[in-house]
């Protein structure tokens, strides 16, 4: 009934799985791009460059673009593991980023030791209220989470728009933007001469925790339990599903507003329009092809992460939109729901 | 005012109609497409591109072959391997994002600026259209509004009254008794979602055709997802679906009629409205059901 | 003149052989009976008859064409097919009329449906009425529309797979007899049962089937219930018999009781002892258990439930209610105790009181990290069965606890019951096969339409049934 409880069927066959899914995604790519008549040679070897083409743009690109992708892709593992499949980061993303900008802008009188959990903290607890309706509309009415976290997207983008020409826009009020986010705000960079900032440490420090919470505590065996089988969970564990489905959905929408948290203070320093790319999408992609595994997600973030930052480089070199990405995207996201299913149907 | 309103408002809800005419069909297959959104924006690129190189008319064809292929993507995943359909009507929409995105560029050069297409006209109908408040609004549209009116008294036929209908409503009532009674499950439920695909084509011509005359990157922003909404608001009934859809044509319609006029309320909040107004709706509509705590329609299971 | 015949046929599901070499036929006119086991292999001979699953090897013959088979259900009611599942395949959002349409592949629905539709009922003589939701319909009435269902599209060979399972005794006889009279009018009836009795009420003649091979076909001729007994077990049945034990305290109590809309119970369940539930399908049992092993407390409206901790539940469904299925064993046996293990789980411990588990209920696994899904039936209601003992309960409450187990492994869980109530354990069970209820219980209950009644010891099967009706024992 719940959509995926992968089953892992060793690291190996993992690997390969993954690998061929994103292959294949790369392969049809070009393909397409082929056909509607660009150079796909170009494109291909612009996506190469832009990402892993010199340290600096594996770091200052590719890494960069990783973190927001590892972070919200481990929002989306957790809910799903509880079964909760939260569609909605994009906009809880959104709002993360807003709630630590309007922290930020005003952080100028705190150390940077203070100020950037303030701002961290402001964007998770964003992201957690912005999923609190979808959670209590599944509880009390029952409606699905998938919906209501689809729609309140929508919703998260015109709150953005407008937290971006009114009450965050910056000073001249002409840009459609917030000003600068305090310095001590900001998070430190990890390399000097290179974007690559403290945000990598949050992201892996979060995975590594999570598998932890996961596979080693009781809440996590709850949260796993009702993901896999709630029936099974409430009647021979006697573990309510609501409340663990609840906490799920909630740590999730928290994480992915912590990823718009740390977008705002680690790369844009400022509120944006166009702040996500599409990343609280990506993300599922990010997930589905970490086969819900933090290490799986990590490694999966940083491929995605190299195509988005190729993506950039595409559409300035060859001409190709950068959205042409998402088609390897949904791809893989297609290739590993049909080979996730054909492993579990196997026995 | 109001006559404007309406009349704008029966405009914007004729794609909304027709994608959710074929959701509704998917809908009582058991299933939930999230893939529609997709299958629009491929059928807006296709109405833009079919009537930029030889009219109207190729435009709708062009949309509705679009609208199915990205359906048959669906159907392949969803029902014959039997992936997660919320995974992969998900998948579906960003995939075609990417695509239209690639061809939009390809074709129509880099911004799509000034990009200006054929359009259908409004054909009155003669008598009707002079009715009172409601006679422009209903009876002086493109035919695609009129395709609407076609098609709710057929899909309610073609639900109730036809032996697809039949086999299609105890394949999403219960999908393992249908099978026993000798139902091809997956043959009718991918028969409803390439028709689904259809209808999500269709809409995007209209989108496109009808009414804003031009193809922009991701335009459909949505309405896709808006189309699922008016069917679980319209209990899966025609009738009930042509109400929906107008509720939400009225509230996407009124940003554009007071957008105009400024005034105090930010202009987002009209952006947010329908999404809003759909958010109250599946609430209420839950509480009038008592949907279950699975929240997801109960019978998704592949058929044994 | 042979409606129907089933050459050779062999199926074999991975490591075990369900059918091997079997033959099998059924001539106008007659009730040939499918005698059999759980697991003997009947219904997979029925299934292949049907064109729901390819027989590996041998023939299918209907009407005198052979074939390797009919590729769907659909081929096979074009033949003449018609067939009586053991789960309802009418589905409940739709009218009687819709169903009965959907069954015989009428194009026409809606009014004009529900008229021939009505012919049809009228010609079987059933009280139903086609505009009727089945979803409104009684278990009973439910299971007359599956005999509708299967004739509509004027099937001339009835395949009935267990039809008794949801009926009490006296509407068996009212089955039968429908049954009869079909055969009567040159149909040819299977009629697929584990159930002596109704192979003497209705059959003309009976293969017995065990582990999927032919043990024994012909004519009732000659046949005693213990002789086919013999043929389908292989062994005259072992009667085990418990030394009485006096019960022990009060357990479970129940004043006024109250479920949903249901009228008021009173009862006690005493230390050691097993109390089993009759009851038709659909009568209050399933909410009663549930109850009390304090996993839907919300039905009760009203009265005292007095449940002593712990309570240990073994619910119905194996693979969706009991066991998580692509969980490993460790983590199917933590359930339910997983509270007791702090914040944090200390696997390796876990993974050895697994292994100790195993051994001792007698769990055939290659090791603790395998998942639940990679065991056999049998072994997983043993490992269901040793988790809730490990629970060291005061009550264990067990639904349906041997459905669709073999013999031994039925057998094995019986004693398990046994040895817990020894334990002092008080253990309250239902069952759909009324047998079972009558072989384990010290005390017999019957729910009818809500209410509780408690039968005298010795009662004959018969008095149970008709109590099951609703109706008032001698």
């Amino acid at each position: 009934m719940t959509g995926f409880a992968w089953r892992s069927s060793g690291i190996r066959r993992d690997l390969a799985t993954t690998t061929s899914a994103f292959l294949l995604g790369l392969i049809l790519l070009t393909l397409f791009l082929k056909v509607a008549g660009f150079d796909a040679g170009a494109a291909i070897e612009a996506l190469w460059r832009g990402s892993f083409g010199s340290w600096y743009d594996f770091t200052s690109a590719t890494l960069v673009r990783s973190i927001p992708l590892v972070l919200l892709g481990l929002g989306f593992m957790l809910g799903s593991r509880a079964g909760a499949l939260n569609i909605g980061m994009e906009g809880q993303f959104a709002l993360g980023a807003i709630a630590a900008t309007a922290v930020g802008l005003h952080a100028g009188s705190l150390s940077a030791w203070i100020a950037i959990p303030l701002v961290l903290a402001a964007g998770a607890l964003a992201g957690a209220l912005w999923v609190l309706v979808p959670v209590a509309l599944r509880l009390r009415f029952g409606v699905t989470e998938v919906i209501t976290t689809l729609l309140l997207n929508f919703v998260a983008d015109a709150a953005l728009s407008f937290a971006v020409t009114g009450p965050l826009q910056e000073p001249s009020h002409i840009y459609p933007q917030s000003a600068t986010i305090a310095a001590s705000a900001q998070l430190p960079r990890l390399l000097v001469g290179s974007r690559l900032h403290s945000g990598l440490v949050i992201a892996l420090g979060l995975a590594a925790f999570l598998g932890v919470l996961l596979w080693k505590s009781r809440w996590g065996f709850r949260l796993r339990a009702v993901g896999a089988n709630p029936t099974a969970a409430l009647l021979s564990g006697r573990i309510a599903a609501g409340g663990v489905f609840a906490s799920a959905l909630l740590w999730s929408g928290a994480i992915a507003g912590l990823g718009g948290a740390v977008e705002v203070s680690g790369v844009s320093l400022a509120l944006y329009q166009n702040l996500s790319p599409g990343y609280g999408f990506t993300a599922i992609a990010v997930a589905l092809l970490g086969r819900l595994q933090p290490l799986g997600v990590v490694v999966a973030g940083l491929l995605f992460g190299a195509l988005e930052a190729g993506g950039g480089a595409m559409q300035r070199d060859a001409g190709v939109p950068a959205v042409a990405v998402q088609v390897v995207e949904a791809v893989v996201i297609l290739t590993m729901v049909v080979l996730g299913r054909r492993q579990t149907s196997h026995r | 005012m109001i006559g404007d309103l309406l009349t704008a408002a029966v405009r914007v809800a004729t794609p909304l109609a027709l994608a959710a005419i074929g959701e509704m069909l998917v809908a009582r297959g058991g299933m939930i497409n999230l893939g529609i959104e997709g299958a629009m924006l491929a059928g807006a690129l296709g109405a833009a591109v079919g009537a930029s190189a030889s009219g109207v008319g190729a435009g709708v064809g062009l949309a509705l072959f679009a609208g199915v292929a990205t359906a048959a993507v669906f159907a392949a995943v969803a029902v014959w391997a039997r992936g997660d359909e919320i995974i992969t009507g998900t998948a579906v929409t960003l995939g075609m994002i990417g695509l239209t995105g690639i061809i939009a560029r390809q074709h129509f050069g880099l911004a799509g600026v000034g990009l200006s297409l054929p359009t259908m006209a409004a054909v009155p109908i003669p008598g009707f259209s002079r009715l009172p408040v409601v006679g422009e609004a209903l009876f002086d549209q493109s035919l695609l509004t009129y395709l609407v009116y076609l098609m709710l008294p057929l899909s309610s036929w073609l639900l109730f009254r036809s032996r697809f209908g039949l086999e299609l409503r105890a394949s999403g009532e219960a999908a393992s008794a249908a099978a026993a009674n000798g139902v091809a499950v997956r043959r009718i439920r991918t028969l409803a979602v390439l028709f689904g695909g259809a209808m999500a084509g269709v809409a995007g011509a209209s989108l496109v055709l009808a009414q804003v005359g031009t193809f922009t990157e991701k335009m459909t922003a949505g309405r896709g997802f808006i189309a699922i909404a008016i069917v679980i608001l319209g209990a899966r009934r025609p009738a009930g679906v042509a109400a929906a859809s107008l509720l939400f044509g009225g509230a996407i319609a009124i940003q554009y009629v007071l957008q105009g006029q400024g005034g105090v309320v930010p202009y987002q909040l009209w952006l947010a409205l329908p999404y809003v107004l759909a958010l109250l709706v599946l609430v209420l509509s839950a509480r009038r059901r008592g949907v279950g705590l699975e929240g997801r329609p109960s019978s998704t299971a592949p058929a044994a | 003149m042979t409606l129907l015949a089933l050459r050779q046929v062999s199926k074999r599901f991975g490591t075990t052989q369900a059918l091997d070499g079997v033959s099998f036929d059924v001539a106008a006119g007659e009730v040939h009976a499918l005698l059999g086991e759980n697991g003997a292999g009947k219904s997979t001979l029925m299934h292949i008859a049907y064109g729901l699953m390819r027989a590996d090897a041998g023939v299918v013959e209907v009407g005198g064409r052979a074939t390797s088979g009919f590729a769907s259900p659909r081929e096979a009611r074009r033949a003449g097919l018609g067939m009586v599942h053991q789960h309802f395949t009418s589905i409940p959002a739709l009218s009687v009329g819709e169903n009965i349409a959907l069954a015989a592949g009428w194009h026409a629905t809606g009014a004009r449906a529900e008229r021939r539709a009505a012919e049809v009922i009228a010609q079987l003589g059933l009280p139903l009425d086609p505009i009727r939701l089945v979803e409104t319909l009684s278990v009973q009435l439910r299971q007359r529309l599956e005999i509708v269902m299967a004739l509509a599209a004027d099937a001339r060979i009835l395949l009935l797979d267990e039809p008794s399972a949801v009926l009490a005794p006296s509407e068996v006889r009212e089955l039968l007899h429908t049954v009869r009279e079909f055969a009567g009018r040159g149909g040819a009836v299977v009629l697929i049962t584990h159930k002596l009795d109704e192979v003497f009420a209705a059959a003309d003649r009976v293969t017995v089937l065990r582990r999927g091979v032919v043990r024994y076909s012909g004519t009732l001729v000659g046949q005693t219930p213990a002789s086919l007994t013999r043929a389908m077990i292989g062994a005259d049945l072992p009667r085990t018999s418990r030394a009485e034990v006096a019960p022990g305290a009060v357990v479970v109590r129940a004043r006024a009781l109250r479920l949903a809309d249901a009228p008021a119970l009173n009862f006690e369940i005493a230390a050691g002892e097993i109390v089993g539930i009759a009851a038709v399908d659909g009568n209050g049992q399933r909410t009663l258990l549930r109850a009390v092993a304090g996993v839907e407390r919300d039905s009760i409206s009203g009265g005292d439930l007095d449940v002593q901790q712990p309570v240990a539940f073994i619910p119905e469904d194996r693979t969706r209610e009991a066991l998580i299925t692509e969980f490993s064993l460790t983590e199917n046996l933590l359930l339910g105790t997983h509270e007791q293990s702090g914040a944090w789980i200390d696997w390796s411990a876990q993974r050895a009181r697994t292994c100790e588990l195993l051994e001792a209920f007698d769990v055939r696994a290659t090791g603790p990290d395998i998942p639940a899904s990679a065991l056999s039936g049998g072994n997983q209601q043993k490992l269901i069965v040793a988790r809730a003992m490990a629970q060291h309960p005061r009550v264990l409450v067990a639904e349906d606890p041997t459905r669709g187990l073999d013999v031994q492994a039925a057998a094995a869980i019986h004693e398990r019951l046994r040895d817990a109530a020894r334990h002092g354990v008080a253990v309250l069970l239902h069952s759909s096969d009324l047998d079972e209820v009558l072989e384990l219980a010290d005390r017999v209950w019957v729910m009818s339409a809500g209410a509780l009644r408690e039968l005298p010891r010795g009662v004959s099967r018969e008095v149970v049934g008709e109590a099951m009706l609703g109706g008032i024992p001698r």
